[in-house]
């Protein structure tokens, strides 16, 4: 794993002076990322707060090659530039050695581009794929996604006096990627970098198409002030509405078990998005969703104890 | 030069064996499907060494082209009907980014009511995307069209279509003169590239471009399609110097001393032909324009045009409607070219074979007759009509 001193020689490569909201876990992610991919690397970006606030012409935070098509083919693009790699190596025209990562929010990774990205790693493309997951459409003006959670409020899944927020659950796009059968598919959150950049390190050095699924606390979005950002990503790790866990060529490993009880509801209570839920009509909402959590946790490690079972 | 039976698609097919592209990105629909399948067997039996990328759809397929275009590869694709409806939103953003990339089209209706067969709802519905254009006649047209169009892409810095009729001329058997591998390959020559993702010196490709400078940009990109006239010009003669087959914007056919001109784009100008010759045993003066490329219309390469300077009455024969109620595209784009001509002729618009129906040469040359009358009432009743519809 690279040292910390070595991960802080790439990071100019992502240059401050971008638009990002004080406090924004996504450019983070792309800072902590970067980091670890060094200077060989192309980023594809969709469309997204990220790409918005990133590359406002004539300026650019990207001091390492980056592109941006449309909001739903980010994936699709990236198999492009590989598949140039790929020829290009062939023919002798390029010669070292490049990584390929898109970075997408949930938007564009959980919902309307999820064709591409499933598309793309059933070819088997050599990319990385990192959602930064801020559960919502932030560059619209936060609007519900599907990895929106129960009962959040967003403008259009808004807590009115009928309907208190979005009424599903998420959906669970790690195990839809795990699902498909990449070598490596990880679960991270910027709270728990060293995790984080190991992940990172070791999907760059996977043959294949490898994703990774990274919790991004949006202070705009979630309501709550931007100095919290990495205690909020930690507490939805430590609360387990984010489990930290990787499945390496199917083999599932729990990479952080919180030590003591955190419950979601002190995860939700810190930001407003869910402010709506505090009140006792609604606190069988806020008790399905830790069931749910609860629930999930105990499959995760059903999943890890018996692929343990396979290791030994 | 090989002389050879090929169907449009094979011929297309062909041409892009011998381009050899480096990535091409392609998704199957009826009835370019064969361009796709003969490709991925040239893949499969190594007579290219393109990497092939079998996208979930045309969507993707043409994203993908985009990525590996701006890595610096040669790129290709092949799509008909709602498969470049479905590339539509990406089409745009091809040309915006000014990279090289050559479809090989394959004219179908676009649904609903769906349809397999020709007519060019697709690709004219496609003429604001910043593309260049061009439709083929058959299929000695398509191949040699493919092999400039390569040219053509990468010294305009745009992208670029070529389109034959579906079933008429992607299924049909003709006898074609194809080059020699290496003349193809000296022809087209390295790929050039207008930038590289993979650089020393990175770059952003497809940043947000506010108000500030979106329209310069814009702006720069209409200029790219005035530019990439002379282009077209001189790869058709460079073309025609090497190998003897002359294209152009247009092909004008009898028109010196036409007083009715047929203007007609893809596999009708051939029956139009034989109606013209039919017509002028009888001492009609009629003519042909027929349109080849279509973006960047040659609006002033057309007005120049001396036949069209005795033409008294343009007919202009339509494959698709643009739903303006003001008749079909050519229609539509050939009378405001000649809006301000001095001899300005009078025009009227046929729509004709939608969704595949067959025209004929005896219906071509009713619409000439009734010309003849229009030519000398000076009368217009019906500015645009159709041609064998049940009514
Ligand atoms: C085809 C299409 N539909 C809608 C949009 C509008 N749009 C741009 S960004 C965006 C939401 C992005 O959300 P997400 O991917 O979650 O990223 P975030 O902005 O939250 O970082 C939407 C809906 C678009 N650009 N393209
Ligand atoms: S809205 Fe949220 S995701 Fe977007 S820049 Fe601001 S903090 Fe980041």
């Amino acid at each position: 794993m690279p040292s910390l001193k070595e991960l802080s020689k790439n990071a100019g490569l992502f240059t401050g002076g971008h638009r990002a909201c004080g406090g924004c876990g996504g450019t983070i992610i792309i800072n902590q990322t970067i980091c670890v991919a060094g200077k060989n690397t192309v980023f594809v970006l969709p469309t997204g707060c990220m790409e918005v606030v990133t590359t406002i012409y004539p300026y650019t935070a990207w001091n390492i090659p980056y592109m941006h098509v449309a909001f739903e083919n980010a994936a699709a693009v990236i198999s492009g530039v590989e598949a140039a790699y790929k020829a290009l190596t062939r023919k002798g025209k390029i010669k070292d050695k490049w990584n390929f990562i898109a970075i997408g929010g949930d938007g564009g990774t959980y919902d309307i581009g999820i064709q591409a990205l499933s598309g793309a790693i059933e070819r088997w493309h050599r990319f990385l794929y990192i959602c930064y997951d801020n559960e919502a459409y932030m560059n619209t003006g936060i609007q519900r996604s599907s990895a929106t959670p129960r009962g959040a409020h967003t403008t259009t899944s808004p807590a009115g006096t009928v309907i208190p927020g979005k009424p599903q659950f998420r959906k669970n796009l790690t195990e839809i990627i795990a699902a498909h059968g990449a070598p490596y598919v990880a679960q991270a959150s910027p709270s728990h970098w060293a995790d984080f950049t190991r992940k990172v390190e070791k999907a760059l050095n996977t043959d294949g198409p490898t994703f990774i699924n990274v919790l991004s606390p949006c202070p705009l979005g979630w309501r709550f002030p931007p100095d919290m950002t990495i205690e909020i990503a930690r507490l939805a790790v430590e609360s387990k509405f984010w489990p930290l866990y990787e499945v390496e060529n199917g083999k599932y490993k729990i990479n952080h078990r919180p030590r003591k009880e955190v419950t979601v509801k002190e995860w939700m209570k810190l930001q407003g998005r869910f402010r709506h839920l505090f009140t006792p009509a609604n606190q069988k909402i806020i008790d399905e969703i830790q069931a749910e959590v609860d629930k999930e946790w105990e499959k995760l490690s059903r999943f890890a104890s018996l692929s343990q079972g396979e290791a030994d | 030069m090989p002389i050879r039976a090929l169907t449009g698609n094979e011929a297309m097919a062909e041409a892009m064996r011998q381009i050899n592209p480096d990535v091409v990105a392609a998704y199957p629909i009826t009835p370019a499907t064969e361009i796709v399948q003969l490709f991925a067997s040239f893949v499969a039996d190594g007579l290219v060494d393109t990497e092939f990328v079998p996208t979930e759809s045309e969507h993707s397929a043409i994203s993908a082209c985009i990525g590996a275009a701006a890595a610096g590869a040669r790129t290709m694709t092949s799509t008909a009907s709602q498969g470049l409806a479905l590339m539509h939103e990406i089409l745009y953003i091809a040309a915006g980014l000014r990279v090289p990339i050559v479809i090989c089209e394959v004219n179908r209706s676009l649904s609903s009511p769906i349809n397999i067969h020709c007519d060019h709802s697709d690709t004219m519905g496609s003429r604001e995307a910043g593309w260049i254009q061009i439709y083929a006649e058959d299929s000695q047209d398509a191949y040699d069209s493919i092999i400039q169009a390569v040219r053509v892409s990468e010294e305009a810095f745009l992208p670029c279509m070529v389109s034959t009729d579906g079933f008429i001329i992607s299924h049909c058997m003709q006898r074609i003169e194809t080059l020699e591998d290496v003349e193809v390959q000296n022809f087209i020559g390295e790929p050039r590239s207008p930038y590289s993702l993979f650089s020393k010196n990175p770059i952003t490709v497809g940043p947000l471009d506010l108000q500030d400078y979106f329209f310069e940009h814009k702006r720069q990109e209409i200029e790219a399609m005035y530019l990439s006239k002379p282009v077209i010009k001189r790869v058709a003669e460079e073309f025609a110097k090497r190998f003897g087959r002359k294209y152009g914007f247009f092909e004008a056919y009898k028109l010196d001393d036409a007083e009715i001109v047929l203007v007609a784009c893809g596999s009708t100008c051939g029956t139009a032909r034989v109606v013209i010759d039919n017509l002028r045993k009888n001492g009609v003066k009629v003519g042909l324009l027929k349109i080849h490329v279509m973006r960047p219309f040659p609006q002033d390469e057309l007005s120049r045009l001396v036949g069209l300077s005795t033409a008294k009455l343009l007919i202009v024969l339509d494959r698709s409607d643009t739903m303006s109620t003001m008749g079909g595209p050519i229609y539509v784009e050939l009378r405001s070219a000649l809006y301000n001509s001095r001899t300005r002729p009078l025009l009227v618009n046929y729509i004709y074979g939608l969704g595949g129906r067959d025209i004929d040469v005896e219906q071509i040359t009713n619409v000439v007759l009734k010309g003849e009358e229009i030519k000398k009432t000076g009368k217009i009743d019906k500015p645009v009509d159709y041609i064998g519809l049940r009514e």
